[in-house]
C-alpha cells in the first residue's frame, strides 16, 4: 500500500502536468490570434532561444557525426562495406540523432532558462503585475517563446544535421581513408529529402514541447528559491521524457504516411 | 481574427463623473480558501469615490488576498465585487483586462519588470493599451516620475535602483495611464522611516491631485494614521471594523486597540514567557508604555 502510493502520486502529477501543459497550448493558440507582442520582444526571444544555443547544438551535432562514423566504420570493416559509414552517419544524423539530440540539449539550455525566468517572475509577483497592467502573461511570455522555439528549434536541427554529416565526413575521408568518391555518391542515394523534412516537423514538435512544458512549470512554481530550482528541474526531466516518448509516436506516424521510409 | 479586448485603447467609463462619496466598489460576502484554509470568511466592504481606505490586519489575514480579489487576479469562491456597478467575479478573464485599466497597483515588493528599463516600466501600460506616440509617451514617463520624485532615472534598470526608488517607480508606473482606482499592497514594507514617509506623502498628493480612489493594505500604524480617510481592520477572514482613523485609534474594540497599539495578547505572552512571568512583562511593558520620553538635549 505504501508502495503504491508515490506511483500514484507520480501518475496523478503527470496527468496534471499534461492536462495544464496541453490547456496552455490552447491558450496560447487563442493568443496568437489576437494581438502579437511587441517586435523587441520577439526579436529578443528568438535571440536568446536560437542564437545563444547555437554553439551548444553545433558542438553536440559535430561530435555526435564523429563518434558515429567511428563506431560505423569499426563494424562495416568487417564487411567490407566503409563507404557506406557516410549513408549511415547522414541519415541516422537527419532522421534521429538530429533532431533527438538537439531537442535534449535545448531542453537543458532553453526550457531550464524559461522555467527559470518566468517562475522568477512568478514568485515576485512580476506575473501578478503584468495581468494588473491588463496584458496576459500567455501573450507576453509563453506566446513568443513558444513562437521561438518551435520556429528555430529545427534549424539549429538542421545545423546540427549539417555539422554532423561534415564531422562524419571528416573523419571517414581524412582520418580513415574512406574514399570520397563512393562517400558522397552513398550519402546523396540514401539521404532523401522526405528525411529531411521528418526530421524538421520533429524538432518543432520538440521545440513545442520545451517550451509549453517549461513555461506551464514557471507559471506554476511554488513560492521561493527553492520552488523555483525544483520546477526548473521538472521542466527538463519532462521535457527529455516528452521529446523521447513522442519520438516514438512521430515516428510511427510518419512511418505510417511513408511506408517506405523504414528501409 | 478579434483582436483580445487588452488591446484595445483604454476606455474605462469615467470616474469623474461619479459624485465623491457614492460608493465605487462594493464587496459583499466575500469567501476564499488557499491551500485548504479558509481565508475570506465572508468579507463585506464599501469603498467610496476619492477616499483612501486603509485596510490593516495581521500579517498572514488575507489583506493582500483581498486586494488581489479586487484586481481579479483570484477567483471567490463566493461572494461579489461590483466595480463602478459591474460585478468582476462573474466576469472572463479576457473581460476583467478592461477593468484592470481602471485600476494602478503597487505591489509589496514594487514588481518591477527585471529586464526592462525604468522607462519601458513606466510606459507598459500606455505601450499596450494606447495609441500614443513615442514622444508622447515619453513626456508622459518623464511626468509621472516627476510626480514620485525620480527625474532623470528612465534609463536605469530596476537592479540599480534603492528600495526606496523601486518602489516610487512602481508607483510611477501605476498611475502612467491615469487610473480611477490606486490599490497599495503594504506600500512601506521593508523601507526605511524617512522613505517610509516619503511614500505617505506621495499616497496622499496623489490622492488629492489625481482624485483617485485609494485602498492601502498595511500593518505600518504611522502610514495609516497619515494617508487614511477611513480604516477598516480584517481580523480572522472578516471586517470587525471599520471607522475614522480618529476613531480607530481611540477604539475601545480590543482587538482594534492591540493592533494600533502594537501590543501583544496576554496568550501571546504567556507562550513567550511563561504562565507567571508573562503577567509581570506585561506589567513592565505597560510601564514602558506610559514612560515619557526624554527631554530633548
Amino acid at each position: 500500500m505504501t508502495g503504491a502510493l508515490p506511483g500514484v502520486a507520480a501518475i496523478t502529477s503527470i496527468l496534471r502536468t499534461a492536462g495544464g501543459v496541453f490547456t496552455l497550448l490552447m491558450e496560447t493558440v487563442r493568443a496568437a490570434l489576437g494581438k502579437w507582442p511587441r517586435r523587441r520582444v520577439l526579436v529578443e526571444q528568438f535571440y536568446l532561444i536560437g542564437f545563444r544555443s547555437t554553439p551548444v547544438v553545433l558542438t553536440t551535432g559535430l561530435f555526435t557525426g564523429m563518434v558515429l562514423a567511428v563506431q560505423s566504420f569499426n563494424q562495416f570493416r568487417r564487411v567490407n562495406i566503409v563507404s557506406m559509414v557516410g549513408a549511415v552517419v547522414s541519415v541516422s544524423m537527419v532522421k534521429e540523432l538530429g533532431p533527438v539530440l538537439t531537442g535534449l540539449m535545448l531542453a537543458g539550455r532553453v526550457g531550464a532558462s524559461i522555467t527559470a525566468e518566468i517562475g522568477t517572475m512568478s514568485v515576485t509577483e512580476q506575473v501578478d503585475a503584468l495581468r494588473a497592467l491588463a496584458t496576459s502573461p500567455i501573450r507576453w511570455l509563453v506566446l513568443p517563446r513558444v513562437a521561438a522555439a518551435v520556429l528555430l528549434t529545427p534549424i539549429l536541427t538542421l545545423m546540427a544535421d549539417v555539422v554532423g554529416i561534415a564531422g562524419g565526413t571528416l573523419i571517414c575521408v581524412g582520418f580513415l581513408k574512406v574514399e570520397w568518391h563512393f562517400h558522397y555518391i552513398n550519402m546523396l542515394d540514401w539521404l532523401k529529402v522526405w528525411d529531411v523534412g521528418v526530421g524538421c516537423a520533429k524538432s518543432s514538435v520538440f521545440g513545442l514541447l520545451i517550451a509549453l512544458t517549461a513555461a506551464y512549470k514557471g507559471l506554476n512554481t511554488e513560492p521561493g528559491a527553492a520552488g523555483v530550482g525544483k520546477a526548473a528541474t521538472e521542466a527538463v526531466v519532462t521535457s527529455c521524457i516528452l521529446i523521447l516518448t513522442s519520438d516514438f509516436f512521430l515516428t510511427v506516424m510518419f512511418a505510417a504516411m511513408k511506408p517506405d521510409w523504414i528501409r | 481574427m478579434n483582436p483580445a479586448p487588452e488591446s484595445q485603447e483604454a476606455a474605462p467609463a469615467a470616474p469623474r463623473e461619479i459624485p465623491k462619496g457614492a460608493p465605487v466598489l462594493e464587496i459583499r460576502e466575500l469567501r476564499k480558501s488557499l491551500g485548504g484554509k479558509e481565508v475570506l470568511k465572508g468579507v463585506n466592504l464599501t469603498v467610496r469615490q476619492g477616499e483612501a481606505l486603509v485596510v490593516i490586519g495581521g500579517s498572514g489575514c488575507g489583506k493582500s488576498v483581498l486586494l488581489k480579489h479586487i484586481l481579479g487576479l483570484f477567483k471567490p469562491d463566493s461572494g461579489s465585487i461590483h466595480i463602478e456597478g459591474e460585478d468582476i467575479t462573474q466576469m472572463h478573464e479576457r473581460d476583467l483586462f478592461g477593468i484592470r485599466q481602471r485600476f494602478g497597483m503597487l505591489f509589496q515588493g514594487a514588481a518591477l519588470f527585471d529586464s526592462m528599463t525604468v522607462a519601458d516600466n513606466v510606459s507598459f501600460a500606455l505601450d499596450e493599451h494606447s495609441k500614443k506616440s513615442p514622444a508622447e509617451k515619453l513626456e508622459i514617463v518623464r511626468k509621472k516620475l516627476a510626480i514620485v520624485g525620480l527625474p532623470g532615472v528612465e534609463n536605469k534598470y530596476p537592479a540599480e535602483l534603492s528600495g526606496g526608488m523601486k518602489k516610487r517607480v512602481a508607483l510611477a508606473r501605476a498611475i502612467a495611464a491615469d487610473p480611477h482606482f490606486l490599490l497599495y499592497d503594504e506600500p512601506t514594507t521593508g523601507l526605511d522611516p524617512i522613505m517610509s514617509d516619503v511614500i505617505n506623502e506621495l499616497i496622499v498628493k496623489l490622492k488629492t491631485s489625481l482624485r483617485v480612489t485609494s485602498i492601502i493594505v498595511t500593518h505600518d500604524m504611522a502610514s495609516a494614521r497619515k494617508v487614511a480617510d477611513r480604516m477598516a481592520m480584517l481580523d480572522e477572514g472578516v471586517i470587525i471594523y471599520h471607522d475614522t482613523p480618529e476613531n480607530t485609534f481611540a477604539s475601545d474594540n480590543d482587538i482594534v486597540r492591540r493592533f494600533v497599539e502594537g501590543k501583544a495578547s496576554m496568550e501571546q505572552m504567556k507562550e513567550i514567557w511563561g504562565e507567571s512571568a508573562g503577567k509581570a512583562q506585561e506589567s513592565e511593558n505597560t510601564r514602558r508604555r506610559r514612560r515619557p520620553p526624554p527631554p530633548a538635549q
